[in-house]
């Protein structure tokens, strides 16, 4: 799934992200394969998103979070 | 003996309280708002015999520029020859972002600089339920770990003691570049990789000639970045753990309240009301006192000293025109808290966060929405406040709408028109007009600035793709001795930026306004006398008569009747053409200069304030010189015009073009015109 399907609450792993829609900055603030995010919130009108990704509080649109496939966790399967 | 030493560090970690903690408030800025935000200095005594000279750099997430921001501090650090080449660099992280805040501790570190690790907010380890193993970080990242609080201030005198050791600490590198791609690297170190990826020349080293397109050379910082992570992650395993449990839940309450789809907004537009009213009915008493005080501190000198051109040029033009910029000082120093308590609260984010979506249909983003509030303080920070947009259309856009926000310099001006043509009464009660009338014009601005933005869009074509990346910094309680000293400092900047301008225009203006042709200027007594010979004059209304005909008779008075046509559509008489002329080096010399204009000839031993000096201006007809309709005239002239010499100059250094910046003077100035005039032949 894409990241911009969690809802909030849900936390996943990053899988893959679409470098060549992407830019850099996301991977330097910590959003690369193996990183874990949840998403927070959604802001009022949709759009953009408010996210916690490897611990860290980041706010991005939803264009960007539809290039970035995740795995979601289910809590007590795949661990916290 | 004397070293540079660089503060770098992600924004939000409090870096600036780092600066203003080591230097107290021995720091040097531009001399006008804004002008240098890109670097500021000050100085920091280690010990009797090292003195260090501290460089505070822009906030940066990564030494790799996709902003503005980060490119100042590349040049600064890679550049030897550059006057802010640091002898050594401070990285300043804070505890709950360590690990974003190593991956900029990496990359400094393998430059070559002598690094030392200050993670701040140190006394929030035990709420936040963070450990920190210092030793075994130290060691790992064979740097010196300080561990620091500005909020308490443990920690400084360590850190201050690790600057001092600066020669003996370890420069090689900590990432290996090896890691990421065999073959491609083992001959490349690492600034010359930075100066491949960003194809720059930076200290002679030329960017290397091979093969690899553009998209190579992404994925290859891309691998760098997440090897540079994975490292770090290992490094923090053993280093760093945070108890889960201790997660703070009011916080993730007052996001849901201010980013809610209703309070949220509400609360927004209630912040931004107080800001504007508090603006306007705070200042109040200040005001009167310093206004008083100036009209007594004129009358006195004309008293107090010798008799002549000295003493006239002094208590006619110079003091009056100096009353013009200290009495705004109060309403400066309030905005500029309540800019700063955003700021400092984290709230200025959630604004982001909130308008983003609301924003993009006028070609605009979130990140839009800080240069715009901050505008309302001063355009020429605030242009610069643009340079965290990624996308260069929005950024644009933003730099060409931004002066349209009510900045302080049109307070004075608005003020003044404001309380001689709007009555002093409430409406439903309990709003003051004059201070709605005050908020209306804000939101005149923002409309201006918003409309502007929805035409430019459709003008300014892109091909670059919009992407929003923003920070959502924790809620913090604002640090007073932060506060205070962006207050102290911006306001100082205003006074001495300002205080310059108006103390030359002012004496230019005395001069022209005292002096003019020997024909007629000098013979004012016996063609005034002439005139009014037979018709039983008082002495002193002959005198009143001499100065009127002298003044109109000047250089300056020859200057507006030259001007005068070109704004009488809009309803102003020389003297105004001359002070909104004027106002084309800064807008808040208006009243000082009308005030300059007001005083010359006029009997120096009696106080007269502004307000009422020119509530008394008559026109030839007797009517009232500042009634309804010249005042919103000249209140919209000043919301629209382009009439800032600074901010021209900020514009064309920061969008690199004299294009954009004409565009912005004639569509500006163009606009206020037409406003203005139809404005006035409606009301007349």
């Amino acid at each position: 799934m894409k990241l911009h399907e969690l809802e909030p609450g849900q936390k996943a792993v990053v899988r893959h992200l679409d470098m060549d829609r992407l830019p850099m900055k996301l991977v330097e603030m910590g959003c690369y394969p193996g990183s874990e995010v949840e998403l927070i919130l959604k802001a009022p009108l949709g759009d953009p998103y408010y996210l916690r990704i490897d611990g860290m509080p980041l706010c991005i649109r939803k264009d960007m979070a539809m290039q970035v496939e995740v795995e979601l966790l289910t809590y007590g399967i795949h661990g916290n | 003996m004397e070293i540079k030493v660089a503060l770098v560090g992600n924004p939000n970690v409090g870096k600036t309280s780092v600066f203003n903690t080591l230097t107290g408030l021995n720091q040097k800025t531009g001399n006008y708002p804004g002008i240098t935000v890109d670097r500021k200095t000050g100085y920091s005594k280690i010990h009797d015999t090292l003195k260090v000279r501290i460089i505070d750099l822009p906030g940066i997430y990564s030494i790799q520029p996709s902003s503005k921001d980060e490119e100042v501090v590349l040049e600064t650090l890679f550049d030897g020859s550059n006057k802010y080449f640091p002898d050594v660099v401070v990285v300043v992280a804070e505890v709950e972002n360590l690990k974003r805040n190593l991956l900029l501790f990496t990359q400094i570190k393998d430059l070559g600089f002598p690094a030392i690790l200050a993670i701040n907010m140190a006394d929030q380890l035990p709420v936040k339920g963070i450990r920190i193993d210092r030793e075994v970080l130290s060691e790992k990242l064979r740097t010196e770990v300080v561990l620091i609080s500005t909020r308490t201030g443990e920690g400084i005198s360590e850190l201050k003691e690790a600057i001092s050791r600066f020669a003996g600490a370890d420069t090689k590198p900590l990432f290996d570049l090896v890691s990421v791609d065999e073959g491609y690297f083992r001959a490349m170190d690492y600034k010359s990789w930075l100066s491949r990826s960003q194809g720059a020349v930076f200290e002679g080293i030329l960017p290397m000639e091979d093969e690899l397109s553009d998209g190579d050379i992404k994925r290859l910082q891309q691998k760098e970045t997440v090897k540079r992570y994975q490292q770090i992650g290992e490094i923090l395993k053993s280093a760093y753990t945070k108890d889960a449990s201790k997660a703070t839940g009011w916080q993730a309450r007052a996001d849901r309240l201010l980013t809610h789809r209703v309070w949220g907004y509400l609360i927004f537009f209630s912040i931004m009301l107080l800001v504007f009213q508090a603006i306007f009915s705070w200042s109040a008493i200040p005001m009167d006192w310093i206004d008083e005080k100036f009209a007594q501190l004129s009358a006195w000198v004309s008293v107090a000293l010798p008799e002549g051109k000295f003493t006239e040029l002094l208590a006619e033009g110079v003091v009056p025109g100096i009353g013009g910029v200290v009495i705004f000082i109060p309403q400066i120093a309030i905005l500029f808290m309540f800019i700063a308590l955003l700021e400092e609260s984290g709230y200025m984010s959630r604004v982001v966060f909130l308008m983003d979506k609301v924003m993009r249909p006028f070609g605009l983003s979130g990140k839009s929405v800080v240069p715009l509030i901050s505008g309302v303080a001063c355009a020429i920070p605030a242009i610069m406040s643009a340079r965290n947009i990624e996308n260069s259309r929005e950024r644009l856009i933003t730099m060409l709408v931004t002066p349209f926000a009510t900045c302080s310099a049109r307070i004075p001006v608005y003020v003044i028109i404001i309380s001689l043509v709007i009555p002093e009464q409430t409406v439903f009660g309990f709003i003051g007009l004059q201070g709605l009338v005050m908020t209306l014009m804000y939101f005149l601005g923002f409309l201006a600035a918003l409309s502007g933005a929805w035409l430019l869009k459709k003008l300014i074509m892109t091909t670059a793709k919009s992407y929003l990346i923003i920070e959502m910094p924790p809620y913090r309680q604002p640090q007073v001795r932060n506060v205070f000293s962006t207050v102290i400092e911006k306001t100082r900047a205003f006074v001495e930026g300002a205080g310059k301008i108006i103390l030359a225009l002012s004496v230019l203006l005395w001069f022209l306004g005292s002096h003019g042709p020997a024909a007629t200027f000098g013979k004012a007594e016996e063609v005034v006398s002439g005139t009014f010979s037979g018709k039983n004059l008082s002495e002193e209304e002959l005198q009143d008569e001499i100065a009127g005909y002298k003044l109109r008779n000047s250089y300056i008075g020859l200057l507006g009747s030259g001007i005068e046509p070109v704004f009488r559509p809009l309803g102003y008489d020389w003297k105004i053409s001359i002070a909104v002329l004027t106002s084309f080096a800064a807008r808040e010399v208006f009243v000082g200069n009308l005030a300059t204009l007001y005083n010359i000839g006029s009997q120096g031993e009696e106080e007269v304030r502004i307000v009422e000096r020119m509530a008394q201006e008559k026109r030839p007809d007797g009517t009232k010189m500042f009634d309804l309709a010249t005042g919103i005239s000249l209140l919209l002239f000043y919301a629209f015009a382009m009439q800032c010499i600074s901010t021209v100059a900020i514009m064309r250094r920061e969008t690199n073009s004299w294009k954009w910046t004409l565009i912005q003077i004639v569509f500006m100035t163009g606009l206020a015109y037409i406003s203005a005039m139809a404005a006035y032949n409606l009301l007349k």
